[in-house]
This record gives structure tokens, sequence and C-alpha cells, in this order.
């Protein structure tokens, strides 16, 4: 197959081996299998000087075993037998070494250690391994592999990959590498290339490239050739990626930012019902969370061990549970304690928070202190490299779609639904509404019971990106109650605009000031606005108010 | 509300109207005479010895007492219920530090003079300014009270000017404290990051470590928390205190009634943070360490429960709440480990519903105190609308 790359692979391999190489090239298959065979036991010469000339001539070769052997010889796992210096790549295996022939790839049984002798390797013959599977490698029939290894070649250009990278464009069938494939070369133009013409034509080619790898490259550039007609055009390309790179970067932080976001939208959404319609300061809000995490990770366990061919679909069927047991908790929560309650809110938060302790404590001793593993269904995971080392990664988008799904419905449930009119009413004039007939008492009950089981949703999505762990509720409370605090309480707008600003302006100030400072900021930030606008954001007006 | 505020005669009656504070005021006379003497002059093998770690297990119960007399005062009496006095207590408590790192001096593990220990690990090659003064005791002292009041003083003008009341109030206290630990964890903050500061040697001069020095300690703890009951005490009972319990009960009438609302609750929290600070810098030489968890908002709602459990508004009570509930946690942590979060968690609910009075206002021992000086009660029944205060304000 790969009868291109007989071409040589670094032009330091050139001399005596390359006439080798390039003959065995244009000589019948059976010979090929023999001068690779010769090629392969010039990896255990006596000198390094001569194992680096071995290694150069077997990536030359384009054997397809050449990348295997290679791989193996850096590993350390490449063994010469002593009887006739054959060389096998091996697997140790209790006292024994299970080999492999290195030239045909074929079994061949297996030896004691006594009877091989390792092909010996040092650092700079570890280096010229590595260089030439960086090159081999760009014909690997694995695009992934292929496009690693244009990355590679890129960070560290060299003249001798300038054939191999020809081959490789000319193949390439998947646009996206090709192009990796011809910003590499325009990279070793540009490194090596011996006229002006080459490079200026490189630069060119390479300012569409906005990646941190290509920026550091012109700027290598600029500063070494200092004033001339290469330095400017690399400046001017420099600062076009420059520019580009600031743009993905925002990006980025946009995306990370509305991650964030989704994240605390989701964690704060039933606390702004409970919070913002009943005025009910729900401590144990983040424990609901938590009660959700733990239930999908049941849930993912009842697949594993009944339907482990359905397990992408377990999440989906976590969704309603979550959702079931976390609103059953809330609404035992509120029937319990909260009713007791009502009209005494730091008495409420008080409870609550002794609520969570018990929780907390409790699947402690149900589900232990460790982290639970919640695995990811497969279209969850992965991801997606937009540009500009903007990296879009799968779970984090559902989550924000999730949350946004979430606040819709809960909107459609608030203004259409004959329970939303009566959770309002109730709300807006509680004396009023029991006397219209509406039982408050269910009506709080069932309200609560949403926020909870709103709560036991968002623990689906958190088992996605964190860890599920007692402590797993904690994290959160805080935020949320500032989310909904700065949002205004009592309106589901505000816990939306709330909470993506908060993840934005997080993520904005993270590199800058560091995640922990940046937190600090926030939260110091959210105070001080607190002092300015005292029912936050989008506050209710009238005499609601006062209550 | 029938709260009685008895009216201000002569002289220090004022401490001695109520039967509370006169048990308490005497049970801290009998323990600073008698500690000393079971703990230095018994000896070891006598039944009544008091080992010096009970010894230093009390001071610390007093200290946190004297931190939940500090958010009575607040909680009890002007309704102001802060989840972040932990925050004032921890930095009271650094500042105690502070001074204590510093008079460790070159006897450090780099015997570096000048520099702590950490921040010679750090590299650093001077003190940060804000470490300056604190290698005499007397700025030590002043900062333990005036670091956590200034603070308070900065976010209570921020935060009553504005009208940030109840439970608004109460979740930017957590933020506050939350906000603080994060700081405080930092390495390049200059306060020991995760460790803390500790390896405290000695305390003007006298050894940490001796029986001596722990007594003394004892002794100075109960007589601080014997002089801010009377300061508290002072207070509640004066005019102050009068409007304080009015705000508590009816903030918008009391405004209308011409009183500038938030200067009251700004004087009231800032003695109350400044008390605090006290009460976390009489902690740390007691227990020998501080370091940021004491920030943890957990710490500052479990302050909260003792007031509760003892009796909101009473003084006295908060005493006698922080001293069970820390007596039961350290048997509970102790015997059953396991069992303390229940417990703890339990105590918040059934006490929240069943006792709003607290022990005090609750137990029979008590008849005479609580139909005199009780928490506010509000009507408990289910479903029914908060109670409206006068007419909407804004």
């Amino acid at each position: 197959m790969a009868r291109i790359a007989t071409l040589p692979g670094r032009l330091a391999a050139l001399g005596v081996l390359l006439t080798v190489v390039l003959g065995g090239a244009l000589s019948a298959h059976a010979e090929d299998a023999r001068d690779f065979d010769a090629l392969v036991a010039g990896l255990n010469a006596k000198s390094f000087k001569s194992k680096i000339k071995a290694v150069d001539a077997v990536a030359a070769s384009g054997h397809e075993r050449a990348a295997d052997v290679l791989a193996v010889f850096l590993g350390g796992k490449l063994f010469a037998r002593r009887s006739d210096g054959r060389i096998f790549m091996t697997e140790r295996s209790g006292g024994v070494y299970l080999l492999t022939d290195a030239v045909t790839g074929a079994d061949a049984g297996q030896a004691p250690g006594k009877k091989l002798r390792k092909v010996r390797v040092n650092n700079r013959v570890r280096v010229a391994i590595r260089t030439a599977l960086g090159g081999l490698t760009l014909l690997s029939p694995d695009p992934a592999k292929r496009s690693a290894a244009a990355d590679a070649v890129f960070k560290s250009p060299n003249a001798g990959f300038l054939p191999t990278l020809e081959a490789a464009i000319a193949r390439e069938t998947v646009e996206k590498i090709k192009i990796k494939l011809i910003m590499t070369r325009a990279a070793v133009q540009l490194k090596t290339g011996k006229t002006d013409g080459i490079k200026l034509t490189a630069i060119g080619t390479l300012s569409d490239l906005a990646t941190p790898a290509s920026r550091a490259l012109l700027a290598g550039v600029v500063q070494a050739e200092g004033g001339n007609a290469i330095s400017e055009a690399a400046a001017g390309a420099l600062a076009g990626i420059e520019r580009k790179l600031a743009f993905w970067n925002a990006v980025g932080n946009i995306f990370q930012g509305l991650s964030l976001g989704s994240v605390l939208l989701l964690a704060a959404v039933g606390l702004a019902i409970t919070f913002g319609v009943m005025g009910v300061i729900n401590m144990a809000h983040g424990e609901l969370v938590m009660l959700g995490a733990y239930t999908t990770f049941v849930i993912q366990e009842i697949f594993r061990t009944h339907f482990p061919d359905l397990f992408d679909w377990s999440i989906i069927v976590a969704l309603p549970c979550a959702f079931a047991v976390s609103g059953a908790f809330g609404i035992a929560i509120e029937r319990g304690i909260i009713r007791h309650l009502y009209g005494r809110p730091l008495e409420t938060l008080l409870a609550t928070w002794g609520l969570s302790l018990v929780l907390q404590q409790l699947v402690r001793s149900v589900f232990g202190p460790t982290n639970r593993e919640v695995g990811s269904p497969s279209w969850m995971s992965g991801s997606m490299e937009i540009a500009g080392g903007f990296v879009l990664t799968f779970n984090r988008a559902w989550i924000i779609l999730f949350s946004l799904l979430v606040l819709a419905a809960l909107i459609v449930v608030f203004k259409k639904t004959a329970f939303g009119l009566q959770m309002r009413a109730v709300t807006q004039n509680r004396a009023m509404a029991g006397s219209m007939g509406i039982r408050t008492g269910w009506v709080d009950a069932m309200t609560f019971g949403l926020g909870a089981g709103i709560a036991g949703v968002a623990g689906v999505a958190l088992s996605q990106i964190d860890n599920v762990s007692p402590n797993l509720g904690q994290a959160y409370i805080i935020d949320s109650f500032m989310v909904v605090v700065f949002g205004g309480v009592g309106n589901l707008w505000g816990t939306l605009v709330g909470a993506f600003t908060l993840g934005i302006v997080n993520k904005f100030l993270e590199p800058f000031a560091g995640a922990v400072l940046a937190k600090i900021l926030v939260l110091v930030v959210i105070i001080l606005f607190i002092q300015k606008r005292p029912r936050g954001l989008f506050a209710l007006k009238g005499r609601a108010v006062e209550n | 509300m029938n709260t009685a505020v008895p009216q201000r005669r002569s002289g220090f009656s004022f401490l001695l109207t109520d039967r509370g504070g006169r048990i308490l005021l005497s049970v801290l006379l009998v323990l600073i005479i008698a500690v000393p003497i079971l703990n230095l002059w018994v000896p070891e093998s006598s039944p009544f010895h008091v080992p010096t770690f009970v010894v230093s297990l009390l001071g610390k119960y007093l200290a946190f007492a004297l931190l939940a007399l500090s958010v009575d005062l607040i909680w009890g009496f002007a309704g102001i219920l802060s989840l972040g006095h932990g925050a004032f207590f921890a930095l009271g408590g650094y500042a105690m530090g502070m001074h204590l790192m510093r008079e460790i001096g070159g006897r450090g593990v780099y015997g570096n003079p000048i520099l702590p220990d950490f921040m010679v690990f750090l590299n650093w090659k001077e003190l940060p300014w804000y470490w300056l003064g604190f290698d005499m005791f007397w700025f030590a002292m002043l900062m333990v009270a005036v670091a956590p009041g200034a603070l308070a003083f900065l976010f209570g003008w921020l935060a009553f000017r504005s009208r940030v009341t109840g439970v608004y109030l109460s979740i930017i206290t957590q933020a506050l404290t939350f906000a603080l630990m994060l700081a405080f964890f930092r390495n390049d903050m200059g306060f020991g990051g995760n460790n803390g500061l500790t390896d405290f040697k000695d305390v003007l001069g006298f050894n940490l470590q001796s029986d001596a020095t722990r007594v003394g300690l004892f002794i100075a703890t109960a007589l601080l928390l014997a002089l801010s009951y009377a300061l508290c005490r002072l207070i509640v009972t004066s005019r102050l205190g009068s409007v304080l319990v009015a705000i508590r009960d009816a903030e918008s009438r009391t405004r209308f009634l011409g009183y500038r609302v938030e200067h009251y609750q700004l004087f009231v929290f800032t003695v109350s943070a400044a008390l605090a600070g006290i009460a976390g810098a009489l902690y740390v030489p007691q227990v020998g360490i501080i370091n940021p968890s004491e920030f943890t908002p957990a710490n500052s709602i479990e302050i909260v429960i003792w007031v509760a459990i003892g009796g909101r508004g009473t003084l006295y009570g908060a005493v006698l709440g922080a001293v069970i509930v820390n007596f039961a946690k350290t048997y509970l942590t102790g015997a059953f480990p396991d069992i303390w979060l229940y417990f703890l968690g339990a105590m918040f609910i059934l006490v929240t519903i069943f006792l709003p009075k607290g022990l005090v206002g609750t137990l029979p021992a008590f008849p005479s105190l609580s139909r005199k000086s009780a928490a506010k009660p509000r009507p408990v029944s289910p479903g029914a609308p908060p109670v409206r205060q006068a007419a909407p304000g804004e």
C-alpha cells in the first residue's frame, strides 16, 4: 500500500541507505520484504548512530509494518533472538515472552528471557523514532491519527516531512484533514523554504489558520527575520490571526459562560419557584438536586445489570424518575415541616437547613461517602472543534439546551395551565384565592413538589458534568440563591437572565483573575448590587413586596 | 409583643433584674474560682482534679457562648439573622493568630525572626503591610475587635441603608462569609492559605502548653463573657434596646415613627461583630489553630441553632444553647460520629417547629422566665398568610 512513502523520510537518512531504499521501492514485492527484513535487522546495529539511520530507513521504506515496529521499538519491547539475531516484538507474560515476528507480524510462539537480548535504545534514538513516526502516521488509514500527526509535524516543522506531506495531501479525502495538511506543509515551507517566494506564499496560506500554534510559528518568524519583507508579511498575518483568535476566545468564553449559566439556571429554577413564588427559603434545595443525581445513578445501575444494550436511554428514563423522587420528597417536606412554619421565613430557613444535613448524612449512610460513577450516553459524549481552538463539548451543549427546555416547560405550566393559574393566584393574594375556592394548602404542597421535582431533574443533568457525592447539593446552594436574589424573586425570566449573566461574567473574569478570585469578585459584585436593587433585577412591584 | 423591656434603674441593676442573667453570672463566677483551684492545686490523683484538656474544652465552649451571645444580640433583639457571623469570629481569630505567629519569632522551623514559616516557604521577602503592628499585643487586641467591626460597619452600612433585611440579608451575609472563605484559602492572601495559622508557642511570654496559661486563658474567656453579657444587657435594657425590639417587630412602623432604623441596626450589628471577633480571639489560643474552614457557611448557620435551642432574645439562653450543643457535639462526634449530623439536623427541625422559644422559654425549670422575655411569637397556623406589617413601605 504505502509505496509512495518510499521517498526519503529524513535528509539525514540520505547516503548509502538511500540507494538501498530507492532500490527497494522499485523492486518486486518479495524483494521488498527481504529488504525490509534487512532494514529491521539494522535496528540492532552496534552504534546508536547506525540505529538512527536504520530507524529513518525503516520509516522511509513505507512498509505497512514500519509504524508498528518503530512504536514497539520506542516502547523498549523489541528483542533480538540470541541464536540467530532475528528481531521480535515481545509481550511479557508470566516468566516467558510472547513473540511476534517484527518483519512479518506472524505469531512466533514464546521464549524464555535468557534466549533474547533487548534491542537497546537511547534518547537520541527515541527522538529519531518519534519524528519518524510523526511522518509515518501522516499516511495512517485512521483519520484521527493522520490529524494528530499533522499537528505534531506542525509544531516541529522539518524539511524531511515535505515529500510525505505532499503524498498525504494528494491522498487525503477528508476535507478538514486536508486543510490541516496543507497548513502543515505551509508551516514546513515557511520554516525551511529556500526562496522568499515560497515563504511568502506559505505565510499567505497560514494567515487563514487561526490557532495558537500558527500564532507561535509566525511570531517566531517575525522575530527571526527582523525587518525584511517576510517579517512584515508575517507580522501582518499575525495581526489577523490575533484578531481571529481573540474572537474565538470570546466565543469560547461565552459558551463556557452559557454552560455555567445553564447549570446555575437548572440549580436555581426550582429554587425560584419555592423561594420566589412561595417565599419559602428551602436550604435543602441542593439536597433535592443531589437526590436527583443519585436517582440517575440507581437507574443506570439497573440498566447496567438488566438492559446493558439500552444504556443510552437510561438518562431519558432517569428524568421522570428523578422528578418523581425529588418531588415526593419535596411534598413530604412541605407537609411535614414547612407547613408549620409559614410566615416565619427565618425559621423555615433553619429547619430546612437541618433537613439538608439529615439528607446528606442519609445518602452518605446508604451510598457511602465517595463519588459515584454516572456514565454519559454515547449521544452526549464527545466534542467538536469548531475553529480557533474553540471546542464544543456535546454534554455541555445538551445541558444548555435542556435547561432552556425546562424553563420553557415551567413557563408554559405557569401561564397556560389551571394549576399555574391557581399557583399565581395564591402567590398574589392568598386570602382572596382561598375565598374563591382554591385549596391553598394543596396548591402550596404541589408548588413545592414542582420546585423540588425540577431540582431532581437538575440533578440528572448535573450528574453528567459533576461528581455525584453527598456534597453535590452544598456546592450549588449558595450560587443558586445568588442567582435568584440577583435575578429578582418571583420571576422566572429574572432567574434566566441572572443565571446566564453570572455564568458569562464569571467566565470572562476567570482569565484575568483566576477561577477563585473571579468567584469572589462575582460575589462581591452581587453583594453591592443588592444594595442598589434590594429586590433584584426584575423586582415584583406593588403590595406583594411587603409580604 | 410581650417582650418586657425592664426600665433602667440606677447602677448595675440592669444586670440583676432577670433571673437567668443572675444564674449565668453566678455560674461564671463559680467557674472562675473553682476551675483554677481544681486544676492547679488539687493533685491529679484526686477525683476532683480537672485535667487541663477539660479546662481548654470549657474555655472553647465559653468562647462559643460569647459568639452565640453576639448572634442573639442582633437576631433576638433586632431581628437581623446573620448567617455570616462565623466570618467575624474567624477574623478576630486571625487577628489573634497573626499576633501569636509574630510572637513565635525566630523559633519557627526556618528560624526567620520576622517572617512566619509559611511566608518563608512561599519565598516571600518581607512582611505584607497588613501584618505590620501585629507584633504588639495591644495593637493585635485592638484589631481583634476593630477588623470584624469595620467589616460589619461597611457591610451593614451598605445593606441597612438600602433596606436589605430579612432573608435577603441572611443570604448575602452567607455570601459574604463564603467569599471570605474562598479568599482565605488562597495562598497569596498572606494568611497561610489552606493550613491557616498554627504552631503557636506562647502568648505574652507565657507558654501556651503550660497548665497555668491554659487556666489563665479560661479565666480571661469567662471574664470577657461576663463583661460582654453585661454590655449586651446594657444595650438591650436601654432606650436603644427598646427601639431595636420595635424594629424587630415592626420595622416599617418604627421608621414611620421617625426613627432612623438603619442607624440602630448598623450600631448593633457592628457591636455584635466586634463581640464575635473577641470570641474568635479567645478561641484561637485555646485550640491552637485558625484556618479558613472557620469561614464555611455551615459553621455560621450552626451558631444560629445554638441560639435557637437555648432561647432567642434572652442572651443567657444563647450561652446555654452554645454550651449544650457543643457539649453534645464533643460527645457525639467522639462516640457515634455517624449520628452527629442526624442529631444536629433533627435539632434544627424540632427546635424550630416545637421549641420556638428555645429551652429557657419552654422547660419547666424556667417557668418565670418564659413569660418575661421570649422570642417574638408569631402565629403558627398552617398556610396562614404572614402577618402584614403596617402599610407597604415602598
